[in-house]
């Protein structure tokens, strides 16, 4: 069985204003207050276009490599319900702002992180279209609630082509492209705020047999749930089609305590959307440095070149000069990258301290994160700061503390009870030894009381000698520098 | 394209409303059309009425078109005007509740979801009944 998998995703334009009205632009309001009388769909009122959200669609559609079109048209959508006043939306259903881009993205083969595959999926199209309001089901009293506050938003519909196999594919070819919007600021692309919704289309066939019917799940709201929900979709298909039954082109909804998709009520048969040219806004004319206009007023003109020579650099650019700059491996980018945070707090903890980024980022990856993973917290809630972290890190550098002993030290500050890692060392002792003679005195004890060690390694078993570090570490309560420690031994097994 | 078919049904059996097509066909997509559009045809008036608008629309068919682009719109040289994204709208509310039939805490209230029309066969097609 081959899975194919495409995407619907829309995400909400970063704006002060909405798409075609002056309302503003906020997560959580009062209900409609932030609507004006065209949101509302009052008879007389007339669409007017925002620059901002103009910038952003293109913007975008440069990132992800697409030809944007200097001549885009509006249509109109048209279906009933509740949340959607006007009847219909405003959308780009022939001729949208940009076409035919697409998205590298990488997967982890194994669950290690330590193998990356890169791959791609094309972006047929992204357009301009409004958001809608939002429905409050009541279903106690039969009853819709409707807050027009979203209505009008902007959004921008990025259409993935069907290039992926399976959820983990998907979930990672949404992460990137939040974060890519995230770093052109086009979108917040928080998922849980709705600023990114995910809509994904699944069918399953068999190698080298025309596609099967595909079925459309919504309601995804987080990445985590996006790959259950495609995955459970396959399976289901699968199962369906292994027992001898069909699959019907329905929409349905994911749900996420049960795990599973259910068919959604209100979706009946096939949608005719009755799409017709929206009489009320002319061509969406975009410029470049070739064809700009003469004599026309600055503010009107959007031009592709002038937006293209600012684009901040992309996720991807950003790990490479991360790899670059500091000589850690790629899969510690994707890392750095996929927290919010994270490479900030690294490049801190860099400035500050003498030991090298590679050594570092290990600290970063493996202490520092997975302590936050475990208090689930973020980077910016992180007890420890990266002034702490690197003062930590300088002891280790400077040899004053073995590593054993900096994760002693790490596990105290995790308190946040305020103290340095210099008063945590001296508190709990964990200065390293660095008397010779009273190292010297301790090997001496361990190498007495382990005859049968001491003969293997005269024997030529060097490995043993390992065993007697450890014992000469834990004699010391781990205050011993290993290297120092193996060379005393050596030079006292050897007289 | 179906629409067109439709047309052509009813300039067929212009005078008397004897179909000449299969009448079960058309009384279903006449039903699709009104639930699209939610527009009523139910008496012999509305269907009268809906056979000469078609039969008018189709005078276009006589201009040759071919090799031009079609216009959908006499915008279409203006320009689109570009607004600053400014906030200069909205709280207004309370103006926006006024027309309200009902509202629950300044939110609009509305049935719960779509409501269904009536299934085809519990229907008193006019076309069946003729």
């Amino acid at each position: 069985w081959v899975p194919v998998v495409g995407l619907e995703i829309h995400a909400q334009i970063s704006s002060n204003s909405k798409l075609f009205s002056g309302s503003q632009v906020q997560f959580a309001a009062p209900p409609n207050s932030l609507v004006s009388f065209f949101d509302a769909s009052l008879p007389g009122t007339l669409p007017v276009l925002n620059r901002r959200c103009v910038e952003a669609a293109v913007m975008t559609g440069l990132a992800l490599n697409c030809r944007i079109n200097k001549k885009s048209l509006f249509d109109r959508k048209h279906y009933f319900y509740a949340d959607l006043p006007a009847g219909y939306q405003i959308t780009q259903q022939r001729v949208p702002i940009a076409v035919n881009g697409s998205l590298s993205y990488s997967l982890c083969i194994d669950n290690k992180m330590s193998q990356m595959v890169t791959k791609t999926v094309r972006i047929k199209q992204i357009q301009l279209e409004q958001d809608s309001g939002k429905s409050l089901h009541d279903d106690i009293r039969s009853q819709t609630l409707v807050d027009l506050n979203r209505a009008g938003v902007g959004l921008m519909e990025v259409v993935m082509e069907p290039d992926m196999c399976c959820g983990e594919e998907a979930a990672a070819a949404v992460r990137e492209l939040q974060l890519i919007l995230q770093a052109l600021g086009s979108s917040q692309a928080v998922m849980a705020e709705g600023q990114l919704r995910v809509d994904a289309n699944v069918s399953v066939h068999h190698p080298g047999e025309p596609y099967g019917v595909r079925t459309e799940v919504k309601n995804i709201n987080s990445l985590r749930f996006l790959a259950k929900a495609v995955d459970y979709e396959i399976q289901r298909q699968i199962e369906e089609l292994e027992n001898g039954g069909t699959i019907l082109n329905e929409t349905r909804a994911f749900d996420s305590k049960l795990g599973c998709t259910v068919p959604m009520r209100d979706k009946e048969g096939k949608q005719d959307y009755r799409f017709m040219p929206e009489p009320n806004l002319p061509p969406l004319i975009l410029y470049d440095a070739k064809s700009l206009p003469a004599n026309m007023s600055h503010q009107q003109v959007v031009n592709i070149d002038w937006i293209h020579e600012r684009l901040p650099d992309l996720p991807s650019v950003k790990r490479a000069k991360l790899v670059e700059q500091y000589g850690i491996l790629p899969e510690h980018s994707f890392t750095l990258l996929n927290e919010d945070g994270l490479t900030e707090f690294f490049e801190n903890v860099v400035k500050q301290t003498q030991m090298k980024p590679r050594k570092v980022i290990g600290w970063i990856l493996n202490d520092l994160l997975s302590y936050l993973k475990q208090h689930s917290l973020t980077v910016k809630e992180s007890p420890v700061s990266s002034f702490l972290l690197a003062d930590l890190l300088n002891l280790l550098e400077k040899k004053e503390i073995s590593a054993a002993a900096a994760k002693q030290v790490l596990a105290e500050l995790w308190k946040g009870e305020g103290k340095t890692p210099l008063e945590i060392v001296k508190e709990k002792k964990l200065e390293l030894i660095q008397d010779q003679k009273e190292l010297e005195q301790i090997c001496q004890v361990v190498i007495d009381g382990h005859e049968n060690e001491v003969m293997a390694i005269k024997a030529g078993n060097r490995k043993v000698l390992n065993k007697l570090i450890g014992l000469v570490q834990r004699e010391t309560h781990g205050r011993s520098n290993p290297v120092l420690v193996k060379q005393l031994l050596e030079k006292k097994l050897s007289e | 394209m179906r629409v067109l078919w439709f047309g052509r049904w009813l300039r067929a059996g212009a005078a008397a409303m004897v179909p000449a097509g299969p009448p079960r066909a058309a009384a279903e997509l006449l039903a699709h059309l009104e639930r699209l559009a939610l527009v009523d045809f139910r008496d012999a008036e509305g269907v009268e009425r809906l056979q000469k608008a078609i039969q008018f629309a189709d005078r276009l068919q006589e201009v040759n078109t071919d090799g031009v682009e079609p216009m959908d719109s006499v915008l279409e040289d203006r320009c689109l005007y570009l607004r600053e994204d400014n906030v200069t709208e909205g709280n207004c509310t309370k103006e926006l509740l006024k027309n309200a039939r009902e509202k629950v805490e300044e939110y609009f209230v509305a049935p719960p979801g779509n409501i269904p029309l009536p299934k085809l066969d519990e229907q008193e097609t006019f076309l069946q009944g003729s």
